[in-house]
């Protein structure tokens, strides 16, 4: 049998995976560009390492998506970040090592990390 | 970490049109783009939109892909899943508008809907209690068994408005509250679903896609009468409902749910599973009482009624599957919520399937005073084809025929009687021009014939005296009495019948005859079947326009077409079975149905 302190405890893990298939125009969205161009740039370990940084500090609110080609394929790896009510943000030439400090500076403390954006690597 | 998820309809719509094969292939072809580890697949209950099955929604950008084949998927898993572009020519084609993905809940099939009793229904995996408890499942029995006097829970359900939505209207709260009065050492909570009318499924689909709702609300309704034993009688027609309710039960046991001791809060209750043989007098409360006791499913005079004298002579509550569905949320939302939907005597929303000649088959869940225009046209889609809209027919073969100066008219329990119908258990069926009002009552009452237990004589003798009156009338050998004496058996039926089956099953020759008496009499005095439905009033005839190319007189299977080529042929009368081929084969539109 299970306790209802058990049982509450089912229902936040639960939530958790549910959460997914509430449309809310809440949330915040990471955007990978997974076409050919941005998979043969190592797109993937990109998406990859989003998706267990985020998990791991249990963030709530957040989706990883992919999406086409952008068109600027010299630039791949690129992944956008839109926050609701915000600017997009792009970055560029991304690796599994610069995740976790978009993950800490832009998405817990809304700082964007502006060295890795497009802007920066176009200047 | 899961960043995606495959929802697949399960349900028996798209069961019926493959969605198992097609979640075994997605499953596969996840695996073969190695992203097992990111995307899951959730087979979930009935979505509502079961024309366009089998249906399938990805989020977390709630692609809603229609009508998916097993050859689609690797495109779906290549595209959408692993590169992020949705596959364009698979989704639904009203959820997109120029060029941009629509929410579903903005498409016209879903705008005007409110989903209570179908809220998890093709959101959960209804095989998963964890899921259902995310959705705050259990959370109603909880609050009722740890913080509730059982004359509150009662308070609030009758406070809150809830009728019977298996037909007739009952107030909910006043019959947990008539067997709470009665005291006995054994008291049961009985389900119905027993879903009977031809065309309703709303019952099946809450079954299969939120089981554990019907389990916590009967739960709660125990608690609130002071049930000890409770049995979901269901038809075994429905084995993906009955297996789905067999897990449900299984894992809300392990986890005290059911049983001794629930929540450890002293109360204890326990549910059975009764299959049903698929006979529709059985939906009536009698009779499904007494087919759980194990004898014949025959209806008993009442009173005394249930909630004194039910199953094995103890005090019972049969309450309907969406009934039941509605309760927990009452519980955790408040009776004020509830009640703040609907009309003055009809609160909450009801889910009607949909079906006939509309373009979007499928179960949809409105307000209460939601017209039947609404329903029909903004979110059914209308009449397919250009055709126009004669009658829907609400209520299943219990019910009657509402024609076009209705359609505007809000429905609720008391509307629907007092315009000659009634809300059933919720099917809708809608008639086009093409359809024969007199044919459409001997259709119904077909059903009552065959379905009658024959207890009593007014049902058992009169519905087949009526149907044979009909039968009359559409081989044109009908007379003008015939239409008074069908109205005075109908009256007679009604009023003597020993239970509802018989008390009802008039209403479909009673409404076409009121709204459509037009049709009857051109079938009696005019010998003519306006629509051209009944054989032995139509006969096909071959115009000028023919140029003998003798393609009609090859497809004949009686052979009643002669005729030499390149002249005009002719069909034998006494021969020709009405059968229409002729007429749909021929490539000059040459063939005539008068």
């Amino acid at each position: 049998m299970k306790t209802l302190a058990e049982l509450a405890a089912i229902r936040e893990k639960t939530k958790k995976n549910i959460v997914l298939r509430e449309e809310s125009d809440e949330n915040t969205r990471v955007v990978v560009g997974m076409a050919t161009c941005g998979i043969a740039a190592g797109a993937r370990p990109v998406l990859a390492a989003f998706i267990d940084e985020i998990n791991k500090r249990g963030l709530k609110n957040i989706t990883v998506t992919q999406t086409g080609c952008i068109g600027v394929c010299r630039l791949e790896p690129i992944v956008e970040v839109y926050e609701p009510g915000k600017e997009k943000v792009t970055y560029v030439k991304m690796d599994a090592d610069k995740v976790a400090k978009i993950v800490t500076d832009h998405l817990v403390n809304h700082r964007p990390v502006v060295e890795y954006t497009i802007e920066d690597a176009l200047k | 970490m899961i960043r995606s998820q495959v929802l697949c309809c399960t349900g028996t719509g798209c069961s019926s049109s493959g969605s198992h094969e097609l979640a075994i292939e997605m499953e596969k072809q996840i695996a073969a783009a190695g992203l097992s580890e990111e995307v899951k697949v959730v087979k979930t209950g009935c979505f509502g939109l079961c024309a366009l099955g089998p249906i399938m929604i990805i989020y977390p950008e709630g692609t809603f892909y229609s009508q998916v084949k097993t050859g689609d998927v690797k495109e779906i898993v290549e595209e959408h899943l692993l590169k992020g572009r949705p596959v364009k020519r698979l989704i639904y084609s009203e959820a997109i508008e120029e060029d941009k993905m629509l929410s579903l809940s903005d498409t016209p099939f879903y705008k005007k809907q409110k989903r209570i009793a179908l809220r998890n229904c093709g959101v959960i995996n209804p095989e998963n209690i964890d899921e259902y408890i995310a959705m705050d499942g259990y959370m109603a029995l909880e609050k009722v068994l740890t913080s509730m006097k059982p004359e509150e829970v009662i308070k609030l359900i009758s406070d809150s408005g809830l009728r019977g939505r298996g037909g007739a209207g009952f107030p909910t709260g006043r019959k947990w509250q008539f067997a709470a009065a009665n005291t006995s050492d054994v008291k049961y909570v009985c389900c119905n679903a027993d879903e009977g009318d031809p065309g309703a499924f709303m019952d099946r689909s809450v079954l299969e896609g939120d089981p554990h709702a019907v389990l916590e609300a009967m739960t709660i309704a125990a608690f609130a009468m002071g049930g000890t034993h409770g049995y979901i009688y269901v038809r075994a027609e429905y084995p993906i409902a009955v297996r789905r309710l067999e897990i449900a039960i299984k894992q809300a046991r392990e986890y005290g749910l059911l049983g001794n001791n629930i929540m450890d809060t002293g109360f204890s209750f326990d549910i059975d599973i009764r299959l049903g043989a698929g006979a529709f007098v059985c939906g009536e409360e009698t009779a499904l009482l007494t087919s759980i006791e194990g004898f014949r499913g025959e209806p008993r005079p009442r009173p005394p009624f249930p909630a004194v004298k039910g199953l094995f002579g103890k005090p019972t509550i049969l309450n309907n599957v969406e009934t039941y569905a509605n309760v927990p949320q009452i519980i955790l939302k408040g009776a004020e919520w509830f009640a703040s939907m609907g009309t003055e005597k009809s609160k909450g929303t009801k889910v009607f399937a949909l079906g006939g000649k509309i373009t979007n088959t499928g179960l949809v869940e409105v307000p209460m005073g939601t017209t039947l225009r609404e329903i029909i046209e903004d979110i059914g889609g209308g009449v397919p084809n250009g055709k126009k809209f004669k009658a829907a027919q609400t209520g299943g073969p219990s019910g009657g025929c509402i024609p076009a100066q209705y359609l505007d008219i809000p429905i609720d329990y008391e509307n629907l009687i007092s315009i000659g119908s009634m809300m059933g258990s919720g099917g809708l069926i809608v008639m086009d021009e093409d359809n024969c009002m007199v044919d459409i009552a001997k259709f119904f009452l077909e059903f009552t014939v065959d379905e009658s237990c024959g207890k009593c004589v007014p049902c058992r003798i009169g519905t087949k005296r009526l149907y044979q009156m009909l039968e009359k009338i559409t081989s044109g050998k009908g007379t003008l009495e015939d239409l008074d004496k069908m109205e005075a058996l109908c009256r007679h039926i009604q009023q003597n019948s020993l239970c509802a089956l018989g008390q009802t099953a008039p209403n479909p020759v009673l409404s076409t005859l009121k709204y459509f008496r037009d049709e009857y009499i051109a079938h009696v005095v005019d010998k003519k079947c306006p629509a051209g439905v009944c054989k032995s009033l139509v006969s096909y005839v071959i115009t000028d326009r023919c140029t003998g190319c003798t393609l009609c007189a090859r497809k004949c299977p009686t052979n009643a077409i002669t005729g030499t080529v390149k002249e005009k042929h002719v069909i034998d009368q006494t021969k020709c079975i009405k059968c229409g081929l002729c007429q749909s084969n021929c490539k000059f539109n040459a063939i005539d149905k008068k």
